[in-house]
């Protein structure tokens, strides 16, 4: 590769011969998964070790990656380690399989390894994503690899890492709690808009990274793994499968997520996903789903439930519809899946 | 019955050589090693704290008074001494981090000198006194409310002002602050350092008669450290009088008021001004 790029570089029209070469290219001369064993091994211990302390923040070397740090260099580092040649890859920003980060990721580990790439969430084995965890259920086949801007849940109310390793040690967490009664001071409920903060396994406290409230019920007694990964600050933690993970809450003013009352998703008129507000150049204000390969899959079946690939459809998985408004028929009969549904799952554990 | 035995209470800044303990004291006239230049803050301290009681400690600067508050609140670690605390096994002063934690949330409430210590300035003056109720695990946010207000209340700050930030709180207001976050969970043993220290007269005055009354009705333990021998006289029953890191007088508060013994006592007594 080195040898083309300077054969190549200096004439006008090699920019041409370059774009062609990487369409036909193998990555030559780079190791399986981008990464070297070494590093892999590295980053595969400290997640062993993450897993062993739910919650803990644990250090890895965290190394250069084509990317700028702060874009997603740790979930990468992750995903790269885990990812053998049987794996399917999903990778995720803000809700969107499309946007130029994501897709840039997945062409990364697409033409590094022998791995399947997929948009869809029950078809991937291992999940790479910033800011959502996907609508739909994961089970425990699945890895969802967060990427993390800000390890340390603490750093809202302390910008001392020395300090607050000490907290950690010592679950000493009122000061968290103060700027929690603080918010609801001023606001009368807790409003924080995301990374917000959970007890995990009623030990640590842990950032669950930006998703949003939304996605934090979904970490609770879940099926999957969930990885999280913070390429700038070099530390990785997790969630192992059904870990309680609870948010932080008073007794009278309990965790809410984020209320859409009265709104659909304009496309496939969905009423319990996460919708985002988009508004147009005449100033209208239309909703859409976060979830763009949920949407989509809903657009196609309305009824589809969250769990449609799962046997049976009783799993809690993620924040119900605000119940102050009408509640939508495939959440308030969990368990009377429709014939669709059951036809659906069939042909996801198929394909699987 | 004691609340706090307190025996061989040692504190030194620097590297102690060893023989700082016999080189300094009031004989010497100075609290600094001459061999290893450390500064042996208070040394050789033995006293004992009774049930609702209110002892005074009274020195002038640099006599030790703070160092050993700093000592019992569980601040700063003894060079050596021992101290039996009725809510701990063993020597309270080995106490490890959580221990002391679990001390300092529980049983024993500090005022500090400096307002800096003892509070968070960016926080509302509410959320300094929530923080030792949701430290001691209170996770209902009406009861923290009516908790907070009744402290506003008992400590005569303006309940108007709770969801303000300390930092614009007056200085009065602040020491009150301090004092109700102090006794937010009833605990057995209260530390003032200099309570009234910088406070204008008739401030100091009222934070004085506020704190008598609350340490009246909650009949609760009290170590009071001034230089200020008014607060003293008007707080506590028994006195210890220090210099150069020694007591070098202990006695029923009037007694020593009326009849100081020791040499610096008397002068420290007629030289107020």
């Amino acid at each position: 590769m080195t040898d083309r790029t300077a054969d190549s570089v200096g004439t006008p029209e090699s920019v041409d011969a370059i774009l062609d070469s990487l369409d036909t290219d193998s990555l030559a001369g780079y190791n399986y998964a981008y990464l070297d064993e070494h590093t892999k091994r590295e980053v595969r211990r400290s997640i062993l070790s993450a897993i062993a302390l739910p919650g803990h923040q644990v250090p890895f070397a965290s190394r250069a990656m084509p990317l700028a740090r702060g874009w997603g260099t740790g979930g990468m580092q992750a995903s790269l380690s885990l990812l053998g040649p049987q794996d399917t890859f999903k990778v995720i920003d803000q809700g969107s399989d499309e946007s130029v980060n994501a897709a840039n990721i997945r062409r990364l580990a697409a033409k590094t390894t022998d791995i399947e790439t997929t948009t869809d969430a029950t078809a991937a084995s291992i999940i790479q994503s910033r800011h959502r965890i996907p609508e739909a259920v994961l089970d425990e086949d699945q890895i969802l690899v967060l990427q993390v801007p800000v390890t340390d849940a603490l750093r809202r109310v302390d910008g001392s890492d020395d300090a607050n390793r000490r907290r950690h040690a010592h679950r000493n967490y009122s000061k968290m709690w103060v700027a929690l009664y603080e918010n609801v001071v001023e606001y009368g409920e807790i409003k924080l808009s995301s990374r917000y903060p959970v007890m995990v396994a009623g030990r640590y406290l842990m950032d669950p990274s930006p998703i949003p409230r939304w996605d934090v019920p979904k970490l609770d007694d879940a099926d999957n793994l969930f990885v999280f990964a913070a390429g700038r600050e070099a530390r990785i933690y997790a969630v192992p499968p059904h870990t309680d993970v609870e948010p932080l809450a008073f007794e009278d003013r309990e965790f809410q997520v984020e209320r859409f009352p009265g709104q659909a998703c304009r496309r496939c008129g969905s009423t319990d996903t996460f919708l985002i507000e988009v508004e147009t150049d005449d100033g209208e204000r239309q909703y859409a789903c976060n979830d763009t390969s949920f949407c989509q899959k809903r657009s196609a079946s309305p009824a589809l439930s969250k769990a449609h690939h799962r046997e049976g459809d009783d799993h809690a998985w993620g924040p119900p519809t605000d119940p102050s408004i009408s509640v939508p028929e495939r959440s308030a009969s969990p368990a009377g899946a429709t014939a669709d549904d059951a036809e659906t799952s069939r042909e996801e554990g198929d394909r699987r | 019955m004691t609340v706090l035995e307190a025996s061989n209470l040692t504190k030194i800044y620097g590297e102690p050589c060893g023989e700082c303990v016999e080189h300094t004291g009031p004989a010497v006239g100075d609290n600094q090693c001459p061999v290893c230049e450390s500064v042996v803050a208070c040394a050789a301290v033995d006293f004992e704290l009774y049930d609702g009681e209110v002892l005074g400690i009274v020195g002038e600067s640099g006599s030790g008074k703070s160092s050993l508050a700093e000592l019992l609140a569980l601040d700063s670690e003894a060079t050596a001494g021992r101290v039996d605390d009725d809510a701990h096994d063993g020597n309270l002063l080995d106490a490890d981090y959580q221990d002391r934690h679990e001390l300092q949330n529980h049983h024993i409430g500090m005022v500090h000198q400096h307002v800096r210590d003892g509070l968070e300035l960016d926080f509302s003056g509410g959320g300094n006194i929530a923080e030792k109720l949701l430290a001691a695990g209170w996770r209902g946010y009406g009861d923290i409310r009516s908790r907070v207000r009744e402290l506003f209340e008992a400590t005569e700050i303006p309940v108007s002002r709770m969801d303000d930030p300390t930092a614009t709180y007056s200085g009065g207001m602040q020491r009150r602050v301090q004092i109700a976050k102090a006794i937010a969970n009833d605990p057995e043993l209260v530390i003032l350092d200099e309570p009234t220290t910088g406070l204008d007269v008739s401030v100091q005055a009222r934070v004085l008669d506020m704190f008598r009354r609350i340490q009246r009705e909650q009949d609760v333990a009290t170590i009071v450290v001034s230089h200020d021998l008014d607060v003293i006289r008007l707080l506590a029953d028994r006195t210890l009088v220090m210099r150069h890191g020694r007591i070098i007088e202990s006695g029923l508060t009037d007694r020593i008021m009326e009849d100081p013994h020791h040499e610096y006592t008397q002068t420290l007594i007629n030289s107020v001004i």
